[in-house]
């Protein structure tokens, strides 16, 4: 089993399931779709809504436009884990398997399609931001900080959805956690400062890993310096993806 | 075509406490289609895994023509392709990517051209762009079938390729794998009939609680079951006892109050004496058939033997 076999199996496996997320009109508009509402709601409609102190109405939605993003992100996470899980479910891993492939292709196409398939998204949404009146300060080494998390995030997040995929019994159990996904995400300075949260709930919103990613996008959209920010999500991203990798192949070496 | 080309030696395998096969052992010839028997859980599906190296054994192991399928996985996966008793097709997509996606991954230097060949060979080029998942049960059965030629492997492991078919797609099938054979492919397949084993197979094993209790050709397994048997049902008691008496010369045996059965070694000829007489002394009949003996009896008989 050489090397470039192993590339050649995961594209052609990759390219399987991308198929699958775009000839599913249910994933395009979850995660395609959604976020994109979900940011001219903010934008258009709840913008004014929210006084954030320092922030004019106008510049509202380049506030609110890294937390979409990691929703974009979020919200593909849970069909990676539902086409993780289908095909469990349905025997396609048994029959792949059984076949005289890299093994490691089987996981690896998924993994590559996920991510492939939240940086199409998070294109989508960039450009109706840009339309909606987006505007970004950032340098080009900005830019390829923020590409370079935003890849991160993706990897971490689908590779969060790999254990949960795989040791799902049903389809509907597979996504479940995409919904603490969000849940954090709300709770977090993704759409509103933290500062005026109860105090508990502050807390928690601080050290959560959501907040110092979304602060650590916000600036370097923003131009400004990201400070330890920028070390702590790479910190946390990291750690992701270390333990649902372990946790992952664990699972999937049972199943 | 007397070589063998799979051995599988002292297998066992235990699920926690569960012991799901006791010490299996299967030698199968090249070239030829050998027939798995059981019942449900009888652990036929967990054996062709094993098999096929997606589950590990406690004990034995499986070889393919001299290469270990547990040290050696992808080398054997060469010599074979694997139908899961799930009908593994991709419903997403058309029957021709499903066929394209196989060839590519079984490194076929033209996969659109192997696809093209099989969707043709399996009837199914009108079909070859929709969706799979609009195809019927037996469309899905000739593509996972056709998938499985991809490569040309030499084994073909099938898990129960007929359930659940209508009686046409079935024999569809049954034509194809006696096809299949007729190439030179061999074959294990599982079934829970009796009659489909004997149509397709040269060996079958019985597979009973994990254990074969029984293997030879499909005519020894048949002796094994016992004859066919016809059945007489009478109105009354005073009718049967006749019978009874009447038939002494076959041995019948009374099988409720009013039923009694007679072992058919020559079909035809022992049915019509039989009606004949039974005319001729005025016995009058409520109803009669031919019992063939099931998977039942045949479990049934090797049980008490
Ligand atoms: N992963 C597993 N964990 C625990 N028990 C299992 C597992 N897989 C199979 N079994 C058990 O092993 C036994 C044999 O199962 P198997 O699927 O091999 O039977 P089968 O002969 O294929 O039956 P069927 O005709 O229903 O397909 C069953 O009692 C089943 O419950
Ligand atoms: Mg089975």
């Amino acid at each position: 089993m050489n090397a470039f076999q192993n590339i050649s199996d995961t594209l052609t496996l990759a390219n399987r399931i991308i198929k699958h997320n775009l000839r599913s009109i249910d994933t395009l508009i979850k995660v395609v779709a959604m976020p994109v509402m979900m940011l001219l709601l903010m934008v258009f409609i709840f913008g004014g809504a929210f006084q954030i102190p320092g922030v004019s109405e106008d510049e509202y939605i380049n506030y609110v436009l890294p937390g979409i993003l990691l929703m974009t992100i979020a919200t593909g996470s849970a069909y990676t884990s539902l086409r993780i899980n289908l095909d469990k479910t349905t025997g396609m891993f048994d029959r792949l398997k059984s076949m005289p492939i890299a093994k490691s292709s089987i996981l690896g196409g998924q993994v590559v399609a996920s991510v492939i398939f939240m940086l199409v998204s998070i294109i989508v949404v960039f450009i109706v931001g840009f339309i909606a009146g987006f505007r970004s300060d950032a340098t080009f080494l900005e830019w390829l900080l923020l590409m370079l998390l935003i890849l991160l995030f993706s990897l971490a997040l689908t590779w969060i959805s790999v254990p949960f995929g795989l040791a799902a019994e049903s389809i509907e159990g597979a996504s479940s956690f995409s919904y603490i996904l969000l849940m954090l995400l709300f709770i977090s300075s993704a759409f509103v400062p933290v500062e005026g949260m109860p105090k508990v709930v502050r807390i928690f919103a601080e050290n959560q890993p959501m907040t110092p990613i979304i602060q650590t996008l916000r600036n370097l959209l923003d131009s400004q310096a990201v400070g330890n920010d920028l070390w702590i999500s790479f910190g946390w991203m990291v750690l992701i993806i270390l333990i649902s990798y372990i946790f992952g192949l664990k699972v999937y070496r049972r199943v | 075509m007397n070589t063998t080309i799979l051995e599988i030696k002292n297998v066992r395998k235990s699920f926690k406490d569960k012991e799901v096969l006791k010490d299996v052992n299967i030698t199968v010839k090249k070239g030829s289609v050998y027939a798995l028997l059981g019942a449900n859980g009888a652990g036929k599906s967990t054996l062709l895994k094993i098999v096929t190296g997606l589950l590990n054994c406690d004990n034995g192991k499986v070889t393919i023509k001299n290469i270990d399928v547990a040290d050696n996985p992808v080398l054997a996966q060469k010599l074979f392709s694997f139908s899961s008793q799930t009908t593994t097709v991709d419903g997403v997509l058309t029957g021709y990517e499903n066929l394209h996606l196989i060839a590519k991954l079984r490194q076929e230097r033209n996969p659109r051209k192997v696809a093209e060949n099989l969707l043709d060979k399996f009837e199914l080029t009108e079909a070859k762009d929709k969706a799979v998942s609009t195809y019927s049960g037996g469309m899905r059965r000739r593509l996972d079938l056709a998938m499985s030629l991809v490569g040309s492997p030499e084994i073909i492991f099938l898990d129960e390729p007929t359930t659940g078919l209508d009686p046409k797609s079935r024999q569809e099938l049954w034509d194809t794998i006696k096809e299949m054979k007729s190439q030179g492919k061999t074959i294990l397949l599982t079934t829970q009939y009796l009659e489909e084993a004997d149509y397709l197979a040269d060996q079958i094993g019985f597979l009973r609680e994990g254990e074969i209790v029984a293997n030879g050709t499909p005519d020894e397994m048949k002796r094994l079951a016992g004859a066919d048997k016809l059945l007489l049902v009478f109105n009354n008691h005073h009718n049967t006892e006749r019978a009874l008496k009447l038939f002494e010369f076959y041995y019948p045996i009374k099988r409720a109050d009013c039923e009694i059965s007679i072992d058919l070694d020559e079909e035809i000829e022992t049915t019509l004496t039989v009606l004949n007489a039974l005319t001729t002394e005025k016995i009058e009949l409520k109803t009669f058939k031919m019992i063939t003996p099931t998977l039942d009896d045949v479990f049934m008989t090797l049980t008490k033997g």
